[in-house]
């Protein structure tokens, strides 16, 4: 059995790998593979795998990337994530990737679908739309075709035929892997002594990068090795971290939100893992099946629209009552509009559940942690001395 | 060395339709103000896939609060309100118009023109090539609590409506918007209603046009930036689909024919301009904060904007679309995605290369804003692209919509000088 240390060095390194090798070495290791990048929020993965390809979540260029040609495509008022992965993209570490797929999360990386047309024209790219009408005949309908298109696209770029059961397989692999991700967050709410946030972060990004049928051991092995671990307690405030759905913080501010004294008991980063609250069929059409699912059961973020005013932003209220959290920590990345213009209703639906908040800004390659580490700090003591 | 910015004058010019166009929009507000007496419903709604033609079906008064926020910007008022909305929460980083509006809320809601805006009887969420648009009016209902009618619009990725994409808009207004708007109105929607007023649009949207390529002229014989700010004043907001706003357009044109048959400029707050030394086009909204300011930028170096990709923010007509009463719901989708901040970043770029070749201009200018990524994110590529292809030199400067605090009169009028040197010298070589 691989010890914990094992794996979360696996993780590490997979993490650190701005060359994406893991995902090159599995397209060269059989001809005629293809690998599908994708971008924050949510894509059907299902659909990917189901074309025998891989899923490879681009979430940017992270603290270690020096940006030089990206920040001329952007200006200085617009967040890090489209200049890094503009970056990765000319400085071709993602020139064996065969499309890339941009949720519909917020106008930058909608635009950035536009000059990824026309930086690689040669390359698929598609701006993937969600819908935000929940009628299973109006939005259901919809987002339907929008999942048939990239059916079809994907069996153009692959020369293949995604037939329904080879699609009903892949949901039940990715019901499984949400399953074990919802697991992990448990075991971590449950027990954060033996689950710091650091590691759950990186098993759960591991999952950008690998095979799902991996990364589905990988979270068994984790949460076995984890579990019989002794690892000590320590007398830390319990917290949610919300805002963190696309630019991902650097790994040391994950990190330092701990060490101030905070166990993080749920976060929404990478939500795409766990994007439904509950199976996706399999015993009916799979792409209905993935349509109404996201209709009914998606998790609440704030690229999606709440039609029901009397429960918007309850969510979070939810989430820090079922992991007996003691406060939320807004981290959002600077300029970013989704968790920036959410943020101020959020604080008001906390504030009238008298639930403590703090709030800052991050860039995925912010370095200097003394702040953050200051601001954590006095939250998790002010939770201790006076909640 | 860069002269000195100097203010411009307080004496005004304005020519008859400017007049006319002020009251236009003033009465909106005089309507808005006066719902206590009348009972009018209020519906608050975008300028961006707007469907004022749908409103007016239920005798509703159209509140438009980007238009409030850029009438704050115009009379200097839209800085204490940013700053009021920042003190309440909301991030400095975040788009202008939004904390412009809840500023004015949390101040009492006072409008620009010193009357009360009504709160809202619906939210018409039309949710048209800006993600903004989604949280700001999920931010107004939590304030107002009230009925909002949600119009996902889909954005044209790929350059083409399809099928799918009109159905969905259409199947949205037949079950979501309409029983919405029948329920808030207690008036049933009456579709031989929303064709007339549609026929309206289409009259007024052709004489629009007109005026818009009208450009194409030399001397040109508008500024379809600073002045085409006047000019999509009517047709952009409340008054797209009444006889008020066909009439406005007829006189307008014919002003605009006077002015070519006498081979004159544009009519700018100093009088006509009269020599068209540069012909540019612009990308992007304007600074509404120092308007005048920057306007005078322009015409004090005999620059005059010939097409402008703002003026295309509340309907591309004249990429050939018209409001269509023969098929009303399908033609309000298609009119919906067509909206310039709805087309996809390629899209974009091509208009901009055909602007420059059909109006004859002398280079683009980009005017990015600080807090609208609909409009910025991408546009430094764009500006290369459109050199590219063009041959035509483009400059870049930054300011904001409502935002007094990013507007920096010299280092604007610094680079907007080096940049019509760049030109001169462009001609010089004979490129």
């Amino acid at each position: 059995m691989a010890t914990r240390e094992d794996i979360i060095t696996r993780c590490q390194a997979l993490y650190d790998d701005l060359d994406f090798t893991a995902a090159r070495d599995w397209k060269d290791a059989k001809e005629g593979r293809h690998v599908i990048g994708f971008m924050p929020m949510y894509v059907a993965r299902e659909i990917i795998h189901a074309a025998g390809m891989l899923p490879l979540g681009i979430l940017g260029g992270g603290d270690q990337l020096e940006v030089i040609q990206g920040d001329a495509y952007y200006q200085s008022y617009i967040c890090r994530i489209p200049r890094s992965t503009v970056e990765l993209l000319l400085t071709d570490r993602l020139d064996f990737v065969d499309g890339m797929l941009f949720p519909s999360i917020c106008d930058v990386i909608r635009n950035l679908s536009g000059m990824w047309k026309m930086l690689r024209p040669e390359v698929y790219s598609h701006y993937f739309d969600v819908p935000q009408n929940y009628m299973r005949d109006v939005g259901g309908e919809f987002y339907m075709h929008e999942l048939n298109v990239l059916r079809h696209d994907l069996e153009k770029i692959g020369d293949i035929t995604i037939t329904d059961e080879a699609l009903k397989n892949s949901i039940v692999v990715y019901n499984e892997n949400r399953r074990l991700t919802r697991e992990l967050y448990k075991f971590r709410s449950d027990t954060p002594w033996l689950a710091p946030s650091s590691e759950v972060y990186l098993i759960n990004r591991a999952g950008m990068l690998i095979p799902v049928e991996d990364h589905n051991q990988l979270i068994k092995d984790y949460i076995e090795a984890a579990s019989i671990e002794d690892r000590p307690k320590r007398d830390n405030s319990r917290v949610v971290v919300s805002g963190s759905f696309c630019e991902q913080p650097p790994l040391n501010l994950i990190k330092s939100i701990e060490m101030s004294g905070c166990y993080v008991v749920d976060d929404d980063y990478m939500l795409v893992n766990r994007w439904f609250t509950k199976e996706v069929p399999t015993d009916c059409d799979p792409i209905q099946a993935l349509s109404y699912t996201f209709l009914e059961a998606s998790v609440k973020m704030p690229s999606c629209f709440e039609p029901d005013e009397d429960i918007k932003g309850l969510y979070l209220v939810d989430t820090v009552r079922e992991n007996n959290a003691e406060g939320v920590i807004f981290a959002a990345a600077s300029f970013c509009d989704p968790a920036l213009l959410e943020r101020p209703l959020l604080q008001d639906v906390l504030n009238d559940a008298d639930i403590p908040h703090i709030s800052f800004k991050y860039a995925e390659n912010t370095g200097q942690m003394q702040p953050i580490r200051e601001q954590a700090g006095t939250f998790a003591d002010s939770i201790k001395l006076w909640s | 060395m860069s002269a000195p910015v100097r203010k411009p004058s307080t004496d005004v010019q304005k020519d008859a339709s400017m007049a006319k166009q002020k009251d236009m929009i003033e009465s909106n507000f005089n309507r808005l103000g006066n719902v206590k007496n009348t009972g009018e419903k209020v519906s608050y709604t975008f300028v961006p896939g707007n469907l004022n033609e749908l409103i007016m079906c239920f005798d509703m008064v159209g509140n438009y609060p980007e238009i409030n926020a850029i009438q704050n910007g115009l009379r200097k008022k839209s800085g204490g309100m940013i700053m009021e909305a920042e003190k309440w929460g909301h991030s400095e980083d975040v788009c202008t118009y939004v904390k412009s509006d809840i500023g004015m809320m949390r101040k009492g809601n006072i409008g620009p023109t010193g009357l009360p805006i009504p709160e809202p009887d619906i939210l018409m969420l039309s949710y048209t090539g800006c993600y903004t648009f989604l949280k700001w009016f999920e931010l107004l209902r939590h304030e107002y609590k009230c009925e909002t009618a949600m119009l996902h619009v889909p954005y044209t990725a790929d350059g083409v409506i399809t099928k799918s994409m009109t159905d969905y808009v259409v199947k949205q207004l037949k079950e979501e918007v309409i029983p919405k708007y029948e329920k808030v109105s207690g008036i049933k929607f009456d579709i031989d209603r929303l064709r007339e007023n549609m026929a309206l649009s289409a009259k007024a949207e052709d004489d629009f046009v007109w005026v818009l390529e009208s450009a194409k002229n030399k001397p040109s014989p508008i500024d379809a930036y600073f002045g085409g700010i006047y000019y999509i004043g009517p047709i952009f907001t409340a008054f797209r689909g009444t006889e008020l706003a066909v009439d406005y357009y007829k006189t307008l044109r014919s002003e605009i024919e006077e002015r070519i048959r006498k081979g004159q400029g544009p009519i700018t707050p100093e009088g006509e301009m009269k020599t068209e030394k540069y012909r540019i086009v612009t990308e992007g909204p304007p600074n509404y904060t120092s308007m005048r300011e920057f306007w005078k930028m322009f015409y004090d170096e005999g620059a005059v904007v010939v097409a402008s990709t703002y003026t295309k923010v509340g309907g591309t007509y004249d990429y050939g679309f018209r409001h269509d009463p023969s098929r009303p719901l399908e033609s309000l989708a298609e009119y919906c995605m067509h909206c310039y901040t709805n087309r996809n970043l390629p899209e974009r770029t091509r208009m901009l290369e055909g602007y420059i070749n059909d109006y004859e201009a002398d280079g683009l200018l980009i005017n990015s804003i600080k807090s609208c990524n609909s409009f910025a994110a991408g546009e430094l590529m764009m500006m290369r692209e459109v050199e590219k292809r063009t041959g035509k030199p483009a400059a870049f400067v930054e300011t904001d919509l409502v935002d007094p605090r990013y507007f920096s009169a010299a280092n604007v009028k610094n680079r907007l000088e080096s940049y019509f040197q760049m030109i001169d010298q462009k001609r010089r070589a004979g490129v």
